[in-house]
């Protein structure tokens, strides 16, 4: 059966992206990113992605609004609270006995795992020797996650979460409300690195203790999986933990080898010490 | 409307999910050859249990979809809760934290077009009883792309919004009754 003419502009329109601004989509997960840019070209819109992809190439606005279609990505404070229970009850434990620690928040997208690790280790009494890296390929996402402002009616949620999480404070300790938004304490960025960083093309930068990255290897392929585990693997320090999110697996993956089950049902590996 | 043989069999359900699939499900064989999809919308934040209710009652496997699992035939997966469930065209399974479609995640409208787009007149596609408008978009997109249509009958449904709706937007859709639509699958197989 030929390809479908969709299919080829789409594949088209990636290269594009990818040849013009260096952001490479080309692996990711077909049928979400074809829904994704298929909302992206109604919406914008365009009759065909040929069409998107010759504005994308000719008119410089085109790639941010482009982009918040492709990377958009909605997330809670404490989100799977019995994730963060356990990396309270089984991982800090763990983490207590290094003098000074790096974490990894990998896709951090607008900032709300960042600031549930950051407030759980605070919590802990780990947050003054932690060095926290809230990475994203979205600068929009990004900039979102630095402002830490989130709409008001979403906290009642975090608040849940956060208090089944095992939370040992108020969640308002945090966060001041005003005109429906309630804005995240900028003390809580103090051990913060925000960076542009990306899981397909870019390289390690630092040894860490913890990788959390929920949520973002479903929508990779598995060759770009793969890609993704390697990076963690080798920015992990020798019995250093990785979380992923609840549905995600390493089991088909050629680093499975590498880590093995530390808490199963929550999805948190640790790197063998091989 | 269809003209392909069936390769796999995509199944939406809201307000009464449970009891219209145990008209359905328990009389496959442990021997079916094709894969079913299942999205029926369940509350984010707790654990569901369909999976194994009706593991316990089928013949069929049944789980609760990972992401890239390559589909089986005989098996049921359904969509886990807070996640869309989606098919890849090399036919695995994926999911997806994509904002919530009118208000479901999982969404029936998500894993029907992505189902459609995977095996076009190899598709057949059920929306079920519902309370809202879930799988209308869906289904038309299955019949579309040449999948067979299949909405249960209004009358006799748990809720008749769902069913309604999908007959609007796809009026070639056949409406069946449950047990017609049980009946409908096990003859599937032999086709």
């Amino acid at each position: 059966m030929s390809e479908k003419i969709e299919d080829i502009e789409i594949q088209l329109l990636l290269e594009a992206l990818y040849k013009r601004f260096h952001y490479d989509f080309r692996n990711y997960a077909q049928a979400s990113i074809k829904r994704r840019l298929k909302q992206a070209r109604e919406q914008l819109g365009f009759a065909s992605f040929s069409a998107l992809q010759e504005s994308l190439l000719h008119d410089p606005t085109m790639l941010l609004r482009l982009l918040g279609y492709l990377t958009v990505q909605v997330s809670e404070l404490f989100r799977d609270p019995s994730y963060f229970r356990a990396i309270r009850e089984k991982v800090v434990p763990h983490l207590r006995t290094y003098p000074s620690l790096k974490v990894w928040i990998a896709g951090c997208s607008s900032g709300e795992e960042l600031y549930s690790f950051v407030i759980l280790f605070r919590e802990e009494g780990l947050e003054e020797r932690t060095l926290f890296y809230a990475t994203d390929i979205n600068q929009d996402a990004l900039a979102k996650a630095e402002a830490g402002i989130y709409d008001l009616s979403r906290i009642q949620l975090f608040t849940e979460n956060h208090r089944n999480s095992g939370g040992k404070s108020s969640l308002s300790d945090y966060y001041s409300a005003a005109y429906g938004s309630a804005a995240f304490d900028k003390s809580l960025r103090k051990q913060v690195v925000f960076s542009d960083h990306s899981l397909v093309t870019d390289a390690v930068f630092a040894e860490m203790h913890m990788v959390s990255c929920r949520n973002v290897l479903i929508y990779f392929d598995r060759a770009l999986q793969d890609r993704a585990l390697g990076l963690f693997k080798e920015s992990l320090a020798r019995k250093g933990f990785l979380g992923l999110g609840a549905k995600e697996t390493m089991r088909f993956s050629e680093h499975s080898q590498s880590f093995t089950d530390y808490v199963r049902e929550e999805k948190i590996y640790q790197k063998s010490a091989r | 409307m269809t003209s392909g043989k069936a390769e796999a069999i995509v199944i939406g359900a809201s307000a009464g999910a449970l009891e219209g699939l145990s008209v359905i499900l328990p009389p496959l064989p442990a021997s079916y050859a094709l894969p079913l999809m299942i999205v029926v919308h369940v509350p984010p934040g707790k654990k569901s249990l369909l999976a194994e209710i009706f593991q316990a009652k089928c013949a069929i496997d049944v789980r609760e979809a990972e992401d890239k699992e390559p589909l089986c035939s005989g098996t049921a997966y359904f969509a886990t809760p807070d996640y869309h469930m989606l098919v890849e065209s090399d036919k695995s399974l994926a999911l997806s934290n994509d904002e919530p479609v009118l208000y479901s995640r999982p969404s029936i409208d998500v894993l029907f077009e992505s189902a459609a787009d995977a095996y076009g007149p190899g598709l057949v596609a059920i929306v079920l009883t519902g309370a809202n408008d879930d799988g209308a978009n869906g289904l038309k997109a299955v019949a579309e792309a040449g999948g067979l249509a299949i909405v249960q009958n209004p009358v006799g449904a748990y809720a008749s919004q769902m069913p309604e709706a999908a007959i609007r937007a796809c009026p070639g859709a056949k409406v069946l009754s449950l047990e017609q639509i049980a009946l409908f699958l096990l003859k599937l197989e032999k086709a």
